[in-house]
C-alpha cells in the first residue's frame, strides 16, 4: 500500500518569495532539512510559517525562488506530487471528510488501493500501522465520533501510509490537551529514530525545547535566524520571533470584583448533533472580574458562548443577568441588555464582508436611535459613529466606505470590538479574541479587555491561549465534558494541574 | 506553463462598468449565433430583433408595453435576490394577482365606477401576487424548503389553476367557446395612451415602484436586515435579525409586486383572463435575468427592463418574420445570463500565467 | 384487474425518465454541483434524440446522441460553476432556458410528425409469463431495464468504490481531497457530464419509447421534479427507484381520475402538488435525523483559499 518513494536525504529552500494581495507572506527564505531531524519552525501568527509549508507541500507555488530535494531541484505544483517526493502534511485545520469513516479518509486518493471496496483492505493497513507505531485509532468509527487527538493520528496516519518521510506538523497542539500533546511528543521522536524528518509549526517556545532540534524563526516573512535548542535560551529566541522584548507580564490592577453581573445555575444545552454539551453549569462573573474558560475546544465552550449571547437554545437552567431571566431570549434582547458577543469566528459571524465598514459598524445597533428612527436610517449619524470608532481604535482602513473583507484580520478584529464595547458594555463574551491576530493586534485587544474591566464590564473570555488566560483572568475555568473541572486562582494554580482539569483527570 | 487565478483586491467603478458593458455586448453578439441553428444570418437575425423592438415608434411603444410588467416584477425580485431567496415563483404570483383582479372586475365592475373598481383591482392583485409569495417564504423558514422547487411548482399549480378557470367555471359567455373570460367592463379597464397600448396607470406604478424599492433597500432598516442576510446569515444570525419576518415581509413584496404587474396585463392589455402562458408570457421568468443584468440595482433595472422589452419584442419579430419558434428568445436570454456571469468573474478575479 | 395491470405498466414507463434524471442529478450533486437546468438537458436530449432517429431511422444513434446533447450542455454549466464559480442556481435556471429553447427551435419542424421507430417492449422470456408482475415488471421496452441497471450500478459505484470515495469526499470537503491530489476540478466536470447525459437519457426516452413524438415542452417540468426528488431519495440511487416509480404512478393517476370528472387542469396539477407534500415530508425526516445533502453542494472550490 506504501508509494514507492525516493530516499529522502534532504530538503532545500532558496529564496523563496510568496505575495498576497497586500501581503508578502515569504520574503526571501532559505531553509535546509536533513533526514532523522527535528526542526521548530517558530514564530508568531502571521509570520508566514503555515505559508512556507503550504509551498513545501505544493498547495501555493512561490512567486520566486527555488526549492532543492537531495540536491536536485523540483517544481512541487501539486499535493500528489509533494506525496511523491516524500513529504507529507498534517494541517493545522484537519482536512478529513467528517460524515466519512477513517478507512474512507486514509484511502482517499491513496494510491494502490483496490478499486472495489478499497476500504477493506485499507482498514488492515491501519490496525498494522496502529500497533506497528502506536497510533490507534478505528478504522470504521466516522471523523465527526472522534476526538481532536484521535482526527489528528488520521492525519498522521494518512501521511504515513502515502510514505511520508518528511512529516510537516503545523501547530499540532493546538487541539489537544497537555497530555495528548505529550503523547504527539513522545510519536514524533518514535518518528524521527526511524529515520523520519519531522518540522513543526508553533508559536509555543515550551515545545520547542521539550521536542529538541533545530530552530527556525520566522519574523513577518523573513528568516530571523537558525539555531538549535542548544545554543539559545528561550528568552533569545522570544526575542527574535518578535523583535523586542517580550511583556510577559501586562500591567494588570487589582480590582476588588463589584456585585454579581451574570448568574447561571444549573445549565443543561444541547450540541448540534443532540447530545449534551453542558452539563449543570453554575457560575458567576462579576462587574470588573475577567472570568477565563480555559480548556480543549470542543468540551462545551461554544456551546456555552452561543447559550449566553442567545444563539442557542437552553435546555435546562437559568441566565440571569443583573437579576434578569434572560435563557433563551434571543440575541437582540440580550444584546439590549449590555451583552456583547465577540464571536469566535470573526469573518464568519462578526462583519458582513461585502458591506462597507460603516455599515459593519451598526450590525448589531441598526434599528435603534440614533441610528434608525421609526425604521428609517439615518446614516449621516451612522457614518459619524463609525468615524468615531476608526479613530478611537486606530482602525487601518482606507475609509469608512471600504467593504469590511479588505481590512486585515487584526482590524477586522478591532472593528468588531470597537463595535461591541463600545455600545454594550455590561458583559462581554470573548471567544478566542487575539486567534490569528499578529503581535501588535493581539496586544492591543489584551490591553482593550483589561481596560475594560478596569471600566466595570463583566467579561467572559474563552480562549485556548493558556497563557492568554494565565495573564488576564482573574479566575479561571477549567472546562472538560460540558462541566467545570475548577474554578481557580491563575496565580496559584500549577500548570500541571490545569492541564490533568483540561483532561478530565482532576478537579480541583 | 502554469495559469492560476488570484483574487483582485480593490477594483474601480469604472473597471467595472467597462467590464459590464462589455460582457453584455459579447453576450448578445455570441448569443445571435444560435439563429445559425435554423441556417439563418446572425447578425441579420440581430438586426431584425432590434429593428423590430427600436426601429420604429410602434416597436418602442410595444418595447416599452413589455418593459412595464418586467420592470415591476425585476423590482420584486430585486428585493427578493438581494436576501438570497431565489424567487422562481413570478410567473405564479402574477397570475395569482391576475385572477383576484378579475373576480373583482367581473363581480364588482359591472354595477361600480372606475373609480372604485380599478384601485380595488390594484389592491387584490397586490394581496393576490403577495399571498402566493407568502406560502413558499413561510415553507422555507418554518421547514427549510428550497425555495426554488416550491416557487416552481407553485407556478404549475397557478397555470393549472387559471386553465381551470377560463376553461370551466369562468369561460366567457360571449368567447365563441374560446379560453378567455368574458371582457371587462369598461370600468375594469385600464385608460391607455393613445395609440398604444401603454397604460397610464401601470406605468406610474412602474415608476414608482422603482423609487418604492430603491429607498426600501437602501434606507430602512428592513432594507439593512435583507442587505445582511443576503450577503451573510450567519451575521444576521448573530445580529438577532428576524428571519422569519424578514423573509415574510421580503416575499409578500416581491409577491405583490408581480401580482400588480398580472393586474396591468389583464385589465390593461387583454381585458380579461385568458390562458395562462398568454398572461404571463414568461415574464416572471424573463424578469429572473432582468433583475440580474441591473446587478439588483433597482435604478438601473429600468434599463435592463428596456432592453429586455426590446428583445421580447424582437422575439415576436423574429417569429413572424423568420420563422423561429417564440422559445428561441429563452435561449438567447440564457446565454446572455451566462455570459454576464463570466464577465462578473473578470471583475473579481485576474488570470495570471506563468513559465 | 386489467386496469390495474395496465396503470401499473404505465406507471413504469413513465417513472423511468424520472429515475433516469434523478441518478444523473444524484452523481452530480454528490460531487458538490447542484445542476438546475435539467429540465434543459432533457429538452435537448429529446428533441436531438427524436430528430436522429427520424434522420437516420435507428433509435439507438438517436438515443445515444440525446445522452451527448444532455452531456455537452451540462459541461457549460460546469464551466460556469468550476472555473468561473458562478451562482449555481442563476447558472442551472440559464442552462433550463437555453436548452429548452434551442429544443424549442430545432424541433419546430418536427412537431406533430410520427415517428417510424420507437423502442418498444421486450419480453424477457419466462418472467413475463409470470402473473401479475409479469406484464407489469418484464415486458417493458429495453430502456426500463437499463435505467434499473444503471441506478443499481450508480449506487454500486457510489458507495463501493473507490471512484465513489473520491466523487463523496469532493462533495463532501474539497479541500481535504484536493490536499491528497485528488482533481477536484476533474472530478466535478466528470460528474456533472455525467448527470446531463442522464437527463439527456431521460429526454431522449420521452420522445423514443414515451410517447414517441415531439411537442414544444413535453418534458413537462420533469427536470423540475427530478430535483425535488434527489431530495427525497436523500442522493441514494437506490432510494431514487423508490421515488421515481412513485412519482411515476402519480403522474398515470391523473388519467385513472379523470372518469370521475374532475376537470384535466385539476387533474394536470397533482403531480407538482404531491412534489410539495414530498418536500413537506422529506423536509421533516432530514430534520429528524440530521441527514442531508453533502456538505459542500452548491459551493464553488477555489484552490488554496484559507
Amino acid at each position: 500500500m506504501e508509494e514507492k518513494v525516493t530516499e529522502f536525504k534532504s530538503l532545500e529552500l532558496k529564496d523563496i518569495y510568496k505575495e498576497f494581495p497586500g501581503v508578502v507572506a515569504n520574503n526571501r527564505i532559505s531553509l535546509k532539512i536533513n533526514a532523522g531531524e527535528i526542526h521548530a519552525l517558530l514564530g508568531e501568527n502571521g509570520a508566514g510559517k503555515t505559508t512556507l509549508m503550504n509551498i513545501i507541500y505544493g498547495i501555493y507555488q512561490p512567486d520566486d525562488g527555488e526549492i532543492y530535494i537531495n540536491g536536485k531541484k523540483v517544481f512541487i505544483d501539486s499535493p500528489r506530487t509533494a506525496m511523491k517526493y516524500g513529504i507529507g502534511m498534517v494541517h493545522q485545520h484537519f482536512m478529513l471528510v467528517e460524515n466519512h469513516t477513517v478507512a474512507e479518509n486514509v484511502a482517499l486518493g491513496l494510491s494502490g488501493t483496490k478499486f472495489l471496496n478499497p476500504t477493506k483492505e485499507i482498514a488492515k493497513e491501519i490496525e498494522r500501522y496502529s500497533s506497528e507505531i502506536g497510533l490507534h485509532v478505528n478504522p470504521d468509527a466516522k471523523i465527526w465520533q472522534l476526538s481532536a487527538g484521535e482526527q489528528q493520528r488520521v492525519e498522521i496516519l494518512k501521511a504515513l501510509m502515502r510514505g511520508a518521510k518528511l512529516i510537516i506538523l503545523d501547530e499540532p497542539t493546538s487541539v489537544l490537551t497537555p497530555q495528548e500533546a505529550s503523547e504527539l511528543f513522545k510519536t514524533i521522536k518514535h518518528l524521527v529514530k526511524n529515520g523520519h524528518s519531522v518540522i513543526f509549526i508553533t508559536h509555543k517556545l515550551e515545545e520547542v525545547y521539550e521536542l529538541g532540534g533545530i530552530v527556525t524563526v520566522l519574523r513577518q516573512g523573513k528568516v530571523i535566524d537558525s539555531t538549535t535548542t542548544k545554543d539559545a535560551t528561550k528568552e533569545e529566541l522570544a526575542k527574535m520571533m518578535v523583535g523586542r522584548e517580550i511583556l510577559f507580564n501586562l500591567e494588570k490592577e487589582d480590582i476588588k470584583p463589584g456585585e454579581i453581573v451574570v448568574k447561571v445555575e444549573n445549565l443543561e444545552v444541547l450540541n448540534d448533533k443532540g447530545l449534551k454539551a453542558i452539563k449543570n453549569l453554575n457560575f458567576e462573573v462579576r462587574k470588573g472580574e475577567i472570568l477565563g474558560i480555559a480548556g480543549v475546544s470542543g468540551n462545551g465552550q461554544r456551546e456555552l458562548v452561543e447559550a449566553l449571547t442567545g444563539l442557542r437554545r437552553v435546555e435546562k437552567g437559568r441566565i440571569l443577568i443583573n437579576g434578569k431571566e434572560v435563557q433563551n431570549k434571543g440575541a437582540r434582547e440580550i444584546g439590549e441588555m449590555g451583552v456583547s458577543h465577540i464571536p469566535e469566528e470573526r469573518i464568519k459571524y462578526g462583519i458582513v464582508p461585502n458591506l462597507p465598514v460603516y455599515e459593519n459598524a451598526v450590525l448589531r445597533d441598526y434599528y435603534k436611535e440614533p441610528f434608525s428612527n421609526r425604521g428609517i436610517l439615518n446614516y449621516k449619524k451612522i457614518k459619524e459613529f463609525a468615524i468615531k470608532l476608526v479613530k478611537e481604535f486606530s482602525i487601518a482602513t482606507p475609509s469608512i466606505e471600504t467593504k469590511a473583507k479588505l481590512l486585515s484580520g487584526g482590524n477586522i478584529q478591532k472593528l468588531i470590538l470597537a463595535r461591541e464595547t463600545t455600545t454594550k458594555s455590561t458583559f462581554i463574551v470573548a471567544a478566542h479574541p487575539t486567534y490569528g491576530l499578529d503581535i501588535a493586534a493581539t496586544e492591543y485587544i489584551r490591553k482593550l479587555l483589561l481596560q475594560k474591566r478596569k471600566e466595570g464590564s463583566a467579561i467572559l473570555l474563552v480562549s485556548e491561549d493558556l497563557e492568554e488566560i494565565l495573564q488576564l483572568s482573574d479566575r479561571v475555568a477549567v472546562m472538560f465534558m460540558g462541566e467545570f473541572m475548577g474554578i481557580v486562582d491563575p496565580k496559584k494554580v500549577s500548570i500541571e494541574e490545569i492541564g490533568l482539569m483540561m483532561a478530565g483527570s482532576m478537579r480541583m | 506553463m502554469h495559469i492560476s487565478i488570484e483574487k483582485r483586491g480593490y477594483v474601480s467603478k469604472r473597471y467595472s462598468t467597462t467590464v459590464y458593458l462589455l460582457s453584455i455586448f459579447v453576450a448578445v453578439i455570441i448569443s445571435s449565433f444560435i439563429f445559425l441553428l435554423r441556417g439563418v444570418n446572425p447578425f441579420y437575425a440581430f438586426y431584425k430583433i432590434f429593428q423590430g423592438s427600436f426601429g420604429s415608434a410602434f416597436g418602442i411603444k410595444e418595447t416599452i408595453t413589455k418593459a412595464i410588467p418586467l420592470l415591476l416584477i425585476a423590482e420584486g425580485l430585486i428585493v427578493a435576490f438581494k436576501g438570497k431567496f431565489w424567487n422562481i415563483g413570478a410567473n405564479g404570483q402574477l397570475l395569482i394577482g391576475a385572477t383576484f383582479s378579475t373576480w373583482i372586475a367581473l363581480n364588482y365592475g359591472p354595477t361600480h365606477s372606475a373609480i372604485t373598481t380599478i384601485p380595488l383591482m390594484f389592491i387584490v392583485g397586490f394581496i393576490g401576487g403577495a399571498l402566493y409569495g407568502f406560502i413558499p417564504a413561510v415553507l422555507k423558514v418554518k421547514l427549510g424548503i428550497n425555495e426554488i422547487i416550491a416557487t416552481l411548482m407553485l407556478n404549475y399549480i397557478a397555470e393549472d389553476f387559471v386553465e381551470y378557470l377560463v376553461y370551466g367555471p369562468w369561460k366567457g359567455k360571449t368567447q365563441y367557446g374560446f379560453p378567455y373570460t368574458d371582457n371587462f367592463p369598461p370600468s375594469a379597464t385600464l385608460a391607455q395612451i393613445p395609440g398604444t397600448r401603454i397604460s397610464y396607470i401601470t406605468l406610474i406604478i412602474a415608476l414608482v415602484s422603482v423609487v418604492v424599492v430603491y429607498y426600501f433597500i437602501e434606507k430602512t432598516k428592513y432594507g439593512f436586515e435583507i442587505k445582511v442576510a443576503g450577503e451573510n446569515p450567519h451575521a444576521a444570525e448573530y445580529s438577532g435579525i428576524d428571519f422569519i419576518k424578514m423573509t415574510i415581509i421580503m416575499m409578500l413584496i416581491s409577491g405583490g409586486l408581480a401580482g400588480i404587474a398580472g393586474v396591468g396585463e389583464v385589465a390593461g392589455i387583454h381585458r380579461h383572463l385568458t390562458y395562462p402562458a398568454q398572461v404571463s408570457s414568461g415574464y416572471g421568468y424573463t424578469a429572473i435575468i432582468v433583475a440580474w443584468l441591473a446587478q439588483l440595482n433597482p435604478i438601473l433595472a429600468v434599463v435592463s427592463a428596456l432592453f429586455f422589452g426590446g428583445i421580447l419584442v424582437g422575439g415576436d419579430v423574429i417569429q413572424t418574420s423568420l420563422g423561429f419558434p417564440f422559445s428561441t428568445i429563452n435561449a438567447f436570454n440564457g446565454f446572455i445570463l451566462i455570459f454576464v456571469m463570466i464577465g462578473n468573474f473578470f471583475t473579481e478575479y485576474k488570470i495570471k500565467i506563468r513559465r | 384487474m386489467n386496469l390495474i395491470i395496465s396503470i401499473l405498466q404505465r406507471t413504469m414507463v413513465a417513472g423511468t425518465p424520472l429515475l433516469l434524471g434523478t441518478v444523473g442529478e444524484i452523481i452530480t450533486e454528490r460531487s458538490g454541483i447542484l445542476n438546475l437546468g435539467i429540465e434543459g438537458m432533457m429538452a435537448l436530449g429529446a428533441i436531438v434524440g427524436f430528430s436522429v432517429t427520424y434522420t437516420t431511422k435507428n433509435p439507438v444513434l438517436g438515443l445515444f446522441t440525446g445522452i451527448l446533447a444532455g452531456g455537452v450542455l451540462a459541461l457549460l454549466h460546469a464551466f460556469v460553476s468550476i472555473n468561473i464559480r458562478g451562482i449555481q442556481t442563476l447558472s442551472g435556471l440559464a442552462i433550463a432556458m437555453i436548452g429548452s429553447g434551442l429544443a424549442g427551435m430545432l424541433g419546430k419542424n418536427y412537431i406533430g410528425v410520427p415517428l417510424p421507430t420507437r423502442f418498444s417492449e421486450v419480453a424477457i422470456p419466462g418472467l413475463s409469463k409470470i402473473p401479475f408482475i409479469g406484464p407489469i415488471l418484464f415486458n417493458r421496452d429495453p430502456l426500463f431495464y437499463t435505467g434499473i441497471i444503471l441506478a443499481v450500478l450508480a449506487w454500486f459505484i457510489l458507495f463501493k468504490t473507490r471512484w465513489g470515495i473520491n466523487i463523496r469526499s469532493v462533495g463532501e470537503n474539497p479541500k481535504a481531497a484536493d490536499a491528497l491530489g485528488i482533481n477536484v476540478g476533474l472530478v466535478k466536470y466528470l460528474s456533472t457530464f455525467i448527470g446531463g447525459c442522464f437527463a439527456g437519457f431521460a429526454g431522449a426516452y420521452l420522445t423514443l419509447a414515451y410517447m414517441p413524438s415531439w411537442i414544444e415542452g413535453m418534458t413537462g417540468g420533469r427536470g423540475w421534479i427530478v430535483i425535488a426528488l434527489t431530495i427525497f431519495a436523500q442522493w441514494d440511487p437506490l432510494r431514487a427507484i423508490l421515488g421515481a416509480y412513485i412519482f411515476g404512478g402519480v403522474d398515470v393517476l391523473q388519467y385513472i381520475l379523470q372518469p370521475l370528472g374532475i376537470p384535466v387542469p385539476i387533474l394536470k396539477m397533482t403531480p407538482y402538488i404531491v412534489t410539495l407534500i414530498i418536500l413537506l415530508i422529506t423536509a421533516r425526516e432530514i430534520m429528524r435525523k440530521h441527514l442531508g445533502a453533502p456538505k459542500a453542494l452548491g459551493e464553488p472550490f477555489i484552490k488554496g483559499e484559507k
